[in-house]
């Protein structure tokens, strides 16, 4: 009970039943984007692990890589030298370009399905949310489409129209829409019942101002988060589709062909499968901590626990 | 633990000091408060929003929120020992045993996936080493003192299952179980309904008396302090500015401020007023709201719950016609069908001799901007995301008013509301809620609107704040000749304001009349009750008399 009651005497001050200083500003301001860093430094190292590696796969020619498809028979699988920095494959490929290379179709995908399935989801979940008649509609559409295993449909899509990149994209972007549009569905419809929408409403607002203007500033801090979350598990999906032969071409490097590749000589050169599982988990960690800080922050509620502690 | 038995105070509250963190607009939220609670007093602090009324109760219970606030100085001695002092697992002993509090929100205060009895039982686990049997004996004990009805069988229901007075009492009852010396209630009758708050307050008073239980009751409500206090705290700005025995505070108040919250307390005697004659503005017959008996492929059947039955009301240009109920009674369903936030199941609704119930969206909208709305919870009825202008602006402009017209007007109904035109730039977390209110109010201005709804408008606000809007609505009914209806739970509120009143319960109106008339001689049982209940009743009379 007197657990019970210390409970309730908080969430009453964090609701402001206790009148003390005015409901004002939600926790203190944090002092832009450097301060945010500062709360949070392991945000701070993802965010620099990912600009290294953003910048390297945009600068890939420049960082000491060689043509990541040209092949060197006679040096195969070779260990690291000054030549090559991480050895080669099977092929006699340089096995830091290939990662270096490898990094942009990764980037690539992540970025583009997070987008993608970001415009499309809003878009279908603000008038799915303020539409009543459409919700059953298209709600039973998506809860099928979420009933399909993403990587089965996947596979499905690039065996009918052929491995290409914007096929995989599309491929790794319809089974994501659905959770978007789950998403923006339920934070619309928490906010049309907010007076101020109400309010809105009565004072004849047409329902496509109203959206834009009353709906989506509500919307875009959760979907921010969700887009992170999104991207990484797009990139690795690429990577499984990849691995799976369902994915990228053979000839592009990717790091999801990388450990497909690397699978057969694992016992040679364990190296090999070991890099692109490396640079691929880093990488996906790096998003998702990422993902977790803009939670933190976005989020009022979580940002001033996070801040006390 | 023995208790001390005496007559010295069980609560003693000496030159407290509580500092707020670094950068709020004071630098202490509380600051030299002294006074004491003896055996079986309902001490009252009573003060408005920011007073430091919680904050007080919260120290006693040690419960300020850790990193943000800690009293600095002074002490709180309960029965002798100073509790700020104490250790973290003496204050843990303390609550509960010799202390115990409830909050103004039993809904929340309740963990709802626990039974009822194994929530008051809890206590008992936590305080004390008797058997099962026993413990249980004593939870259907304590829930039989506060007049739950059919313990055994409300021993396994759970807190959704039970009304909101009765959920109130199983707090009580939590709180009261190991008979603590001092009881403290923060707010706890504010979310209830008038004729709920009544038996509440009724039970607190039994407690007081038969248990001698100290009771320091915190409330914003001078109705409810006539009602029940022996002594009377005020506050203000984290100081008390006056105190003394309630009989005296009433009668002989020394300080301005205590007089003005008095004063502020709308009495519930209506004044005398002129009929109104105006045109009809707004009409319904026959008003029908039901939800849910929907079959699955969206066939209409039977509704299975109707919230407003058969209404029919008319407001004249120039009127205020009150609805008065309590949650539940479908005062607000009616408000908003006529606004068509929600639309009506049958029955008509007349604006300008339209009946605009079946109205398609794109048919309504140019009768949207004839009927306004001004909401409960001015914290919530402003986009936080937008300047305070462009919400004044956004509906004229829907309604193809240029940028600057609009802006012009905007500016005009600032000044009206008593805002200063330069408000526009601003954010309205920048105001207080009072000035919010008059924001919203401006903004249903702006449409040049024949009917103002109020729904709740000023049941959010501090007496003081709440008495000048109340004001400001009167004044912008006769000088744009509005229909106005104002929907509200408190009879005082609608005795000063409507020339009309109509009282609901269960979706029906029960009884409509003039104001006065209706006061002076309610015919329907429901309204007497009403009327009883209102806190602080006497109090109307006790000023007027003065």
């Amino acid at each position: 009970m007197t657990a019970i009651v210390e409970k309730r005497a908080e969430t009453a001050v964090a609701r402001g039943d206790a009148p003390e200083p005015a409901p004002a500003a939600p926790a203190a301001p944090p002092a832009g984007f450097a301060g945010t860093l500062k709360r949070y430094p392991l945000a701070a190292i993802a965010a620099l692990v990912l600009a290294i590696i953003g910048l390297s796969a945009i600068f890939a020619p420049l960082v000491g890589t060689t043509d990541p498809t040209a092949l060197n028979p006679a040096a195969r699988l070779q260990g690291a030298s000054a030549a090559h920095w991480l050895g080669t494959d099977h092929l006699g490929r340089d096995v830091w370009s290939r990662l270096v290379y490898g990094a942009r179709v990764s980037v690539v995908v992540g970025l583009a399905v997070a987008a993608l399935a970001v415009v499309v989801g809003l878009v279908i979940g603000l008038f799915t949310g303020f539409i009543r008649w459409l919700d059953p509609i298209v709600m039973r559409v998506m809860d099928g489409l979420m009933a399909i295993p993403g990587i089965l449909l996947a596979i499905a899509l690039v065996s009918v129209s052929g491995a290409s990149l914007v096929t995989v994209i599309a491929a790794i972007v319809v089974p994501e829409v659905p959770r978007v549009v789950r998403l923006v569905r339920s934070v619309v419809l928490s906010v049309r019942e907010e007076p101020y929408v109400e309010a809105a409403v009565s004072v004849g607002t047409p329902l496509p101002k109203l959206l834009w203007r009353h709906v989506l500033p509500n919307c875009v801090p959760p979907l921010i988060v969700q887009a992170t979350y999104v991207a990484a598990s797009a990139m690795l999906t690429e990577a499984i589709l990849s691995f799976l032969g369902a994915g990228t071409p053979p000839i592009v490097p990717s790091w999801g062909n990388m450990v497909a590749e690397g699978r057969l000589l694992f016992q040679i050169a364990p190296m090999n499968l070991l890099y692109p599982g490396i640079a691929l988990a880093i990488t996906i960690l790096a998003v998702n901590i990422l993902g977790d800080a803009l939670r933190d922050r976005l989020d009022p509620k979580l940002a001033k626990r996070v801040g006390q502690r | 633990m023995t208790t001390s038995e005496g007559n010295g105070p069980v609560l003693s509250i000496r030159d407290l000091a509580v500092a707020l963190p670094a950068g709020a607009d004071r630098r202490y939220a509380v600051e030299g408060v002294s006074f004491d609670v003896g055996p079986g007093e309902i001490v009252c602090v009573v003060g408005e929003s920011g007073s430091g009324k919680s904050v007080t109760a919260f120290s006693v219970m040690g419960l300020l929120a850790k990193g943000e606030l800690a009293a600095e100085r002074g002490e709180i001695l309960l029965e002798g020992e100073d509790v700020l002092k104490a250790s973290p697992e003496r204050l843990r002993d303390l609550r509960g045993t010799r202390m115990a509090m409830i909050f103004q929100e039993p809904a929340t205060a309740l963990n709802p996936v626990m039974t009822i009895g194994d929530q008051i039982d809890e206590v008992l686990q936590i305080h004390t080493t008797l058997s099962p049997a026993e413990r249980r004996e004593k939870v259907i004990a304590i829930m039989e003192a506060m007049h739950l009805p059919d313990p055994q069988a409300l021993y396994d229901r759970y807190p959704h299952q039970l009304s909101g007075g009765q959920r109130q009492r199983v707090m009580i009852a939590a709180a009261m179980v190991l008979d603590p010396v001092i009881l403290i209630a923060d707010e706890p009758t504010t979310a209830l309904d008038v004729t709920t708050q009544a038996q509440i307050l009724q039970l607190i008073k039994e407690m007081q008396e038969r248990r001698r239980t100290g009771v320091l009751f915190i409330t914003h409500d001078f109705g409810v302090v006539a009602e029940i206090a022996d002594k009377v705290v005020v506050m203000r700005h984290g100081a008390i500015v006056e105190q003394g025995p309630a009989a005296e505070i009433f009668a002989n108040p020394k300080v301005d401020y205590t007089r003005m919250l008095i004063a502020s307390v709308p009495s519930l005697e209506p004044p005398s007023r002129e009929p109104a004659m105006g045109p009809v503005a707004v009409e319904t017959h026959d008003l029908v709201k039901g939800y849910g008996g929907k079959s699955w492929l969206g066939r209409a059947t039977q509704p299975a719950f109707l919230a407003a039955k058969d209404v029919n009301l008319v407001v004249r240009r120039g009127e205020t016609l009150g609805i008065v109920g309590e949650s539940g009674s479908g005062k607000s369903t009616v408000a908003r069908c006529i606004v068509r936030l929600v639309d009506p199941t049958s029955g008509a609704i007349e604006i300008a001799g339209t009946d605009i119930a079946g109205l398609s969206t794109r048919a309504l909208r140019p009768y949207r901007r004839r009927v306004q709305m001004v909401f409960q919870d001015p914290y919530r009825s402003l986009n936080p995301r937008r300047t305070v202008g462009a919400s004044v602006m956004e509906g004229a402009m829907n309604f193809g008013l240029s940028h600057e017209d609009a802006l012009a007007r905007a500016q005009r109904l600032m000044g009206l509301v008593g805002l200063s035109p330069d408000a526009l730039d601003r954010y309205p977390h920048q105001f207080s809620g009072g000035q919010r209110q008059r924001i919203a109010i401006a903004r249903a201005l702006a449409m040049e609107p024949d009917v103002l709804i109020a729904d709740e408008a000023v049941s959010a606000l501090d007496v003081s704040v709440q008495k000048q809007v109340l004001e400001l609505l009167d004044q912008v009914k006769r000088e744009f000749d509005l229909a106005l209806l104002f929907i509200t739970h408190d009879l005082r509120v609608a005795a000063q304001i409507c020339d009309r009143i109509a009282v609901m319960r269960r979706g029906e109106v029960v009884e409509e009349g003039p104001t006065r008339e209706l006061f002076l001689n309610p015919r329907h049982e429901y309204t007497r009750t009403l009327l009883a209940a209102a806190p602080g009743r006497h109090l109307g009379h006790a000023v007027a008399a003065e």
